[in-house]
């Protein structure tokens, strides 16, 4: 493997109560990787996320950027809930990142609106958040972290509290999204099924203290159609990595 | 279309308050009771038409006082609670001399205040002020401290400065605090305004409604006590419904609060 672009050193997460999240955490993410966390809820998955996108510090070891940390706006981050401002519409949401950089209404209207292109929501700029569906509020959260064109996504449980036609449909549009973007992508989730069909790698994560447990190449092809979810192959990998999961949860 | 419950509703209250004063106008006729002990709504209003020119001129100084006070209560409440957003030692250090203010009568400050402020509109506004602040400062400054935890780590990850946090996150989060807090503080003026009014006495060559049901007091103008209470009433239900309307105007697209309904 050539220079990765993040690379995290036995970190370690102990908060201030004394909660152990996270211990003698390594691991490495490439360009252009789409890695998925997996574990059970509590296992410190969303702690990691949050030290990669450095909205919190490791207190042991260290989250190593091999071509310098990145600057605002070259990671994008998509939370477990929407976390839209209710005061703007959607077209203010996803506008909101290059705001902050500074730029003007009128020179972020093509990004924005190609971002909103990108997920689907192109009719639906001038909508109050809370006249959209669960679906698509997550939607407006995904086009605002692509609204920078970030090197890296991060995305914790994005697509957990949604019904399962649904989170198929943005799992399947994701995985579009990623084909033609060229991102690198780094995924939590607590699902088995989503984990594999999203990824190329899946970190299997045990109970907290968070550690990871096993790294699981999917050698699944690419692109990935909806219909791989009945084959065989599909079905094989989940097994395993089932297993590995119900091993890692065993293993505390 | 108002279905019946909806139409008796809405007439109820009319209704209720109609029997009262027509009650009260009976009592008055029956026991033959004297205008200067208790004047009948029909003698209130009769007052209130002929004395209205001079009632409602000073009921325009108060309303001035009231107005002004509400507006530099606003302007110090949201300047002080952004103060104190910044950090927790200047919140810590500064909230117990709001409350301090808070919690001390206005009628037992105001006397002070008229001796060191000469000039009588700032000393009646000072009065106002320090009654109307509080609830301003304080649901303010919870407000801005109510900020989503998601999109304060949004701003965050993408390098939001002070400035852009307090106005893109903050004060917008904070709003409907803030206008609850102004509702509240609308009639507390006013309250503030006319017990400033009551303590100062004469105040200069115009003086305010609440002086003017003083003084008719000491005339035993009853009638016209009456005329100058009603003309109070309607002034702080018209400072509330204003603020109310004025907050739903900010708020409709967006907050619980004022969003119709679900269907």
């Amino acid at each position: 493997m050539h220079r990765p672009l993040v690379r995290l050193e036995n970190v370690a997460k102990t908060f201030p109560d004394g909660l152990e999240a996270l211990a003698g955490i390594d691991m490495e993410v490439g360009r252009g990787d789409f890695v998925s966390l997996l574990g059970p809820s509590g296992c410190g998955k969303s702690t990691l996320l949050r030290l990669i996108a450095g909205l919190a510090q490791p207190s042991g070891g260290q989250v190593l950027w091999p071509d310098g940390p990145p600057a605002p706006g070259r990671i994008g981050y998509v939370f477990q809930d929407p976390t839209l401002m209710p005061w703007g519409d959607v077209f203010d949401n996803v506008y909101l990142p290059l705001r902050i950089a500074g730029q003007g209404r009128g020179a972020a209207r093509p990004a924005v609106e190609a971002a909103l292109e990108l997920v689907g929501l192109a009719d639906f700029a001038h909508a109050p958040p809370h006249a959209l569906s669960g679906g698509m509020r997550m939607r407006v959260s995904l086009a605002r972290a692509l609204v920078t064109r970030p090197m890296l996504l991060l995305l914790d449980e994005p697509f957990g509290a949604l019904d399962e036609i649904t989170r198929f449909r943005l799992n399947d549009d994701l995985l579009r999204l990623w084909g033609e973007g060229g991102w690198t992508v780094v995924f939590v989730t607590h699902s088995v099924f989503e984990a594999v069909f999203l990824s190329q790698r899946v970190l299997i994560m045990g109970p907290r203290p968070g550690r990871i447990h096993a790294a699981m190449e999917i050698e699944l092809p690419k692109p990935r159609p909806p219909e791989l979810r009945m084959g065989a192959d599909y079905q094989r990998i989940c097994a395993a990595v089932s297993a590995s999961l119900a091993q890692a949860m065993g293993s505390c | 279309m108002l279905t019946r419950t909806a139409w008796l509703g809405r007439l109820a209250p009319a209704l209720l308050g109609l029997l009262v004063v027509a009650g009260w106008e009976a009592l008055v006729r029956f026991n033959d009771i004297p205008s200067y002990v208790l004047p009948g709504p029909l003698a209130v209003a009769e007052t209130l038409w002929r004395e209205g020119p001079g009632l409602l001129a000073a009921l325009l100084v108060t309303l001035r006082v009231t107005l002004a006070a509400l507006l530099v209560a606003a302007l110090t409440g949201v300047l002080l609670a952004a103060l104190m957003a910044q950090s927790a030692w200047i919140e810590r250090s500064l909230m117990p001399y709001a409350v301090f203010l808070q919690v001390t009568p206005i009628v037992a400050i105001a006397p002070l205040i008229i001796i060191y402020v000469e000039q009588p509109f700032l000393a009646l506004l000072a009065c106002a002020w320090i009654v109307a602040f509080f609830p301003l400062v304080a649901n303010t400054a919870a407000g801005l401290r109510s900020a989503d935890r998601g999109l304060q780590d949004l701003f965050r990850l993408y390098g939001a400065g002070r400035l852009q946090r307090l106005r893109l996150l903050l004060w917008p989060s904070a709003l409907p605090h803030f206008l609850a807090g102004l509702r509240i503080s609308g009639g507390l003026a006013l309250i503030g305004a006319v017990v400033a009014e009551f303590v100062a006495g004469t105040g200069g060559s115009e003086t305010g409604i609440a002086f003017r049901i003083l003084e008719a007091g000491y005339r035993l103008q009853v009638p016209k006590m009456f005329a100058g209470l009603v003309l109070l009433a309607i002034t702080g239900i018209g400072i509330y419904g204003a603020l109310a309307w004025f907050s739903r105007l900010l708020l409709r697209r967006w907050h619980e609060s004022a969003l119709p309904p679900r269907s």
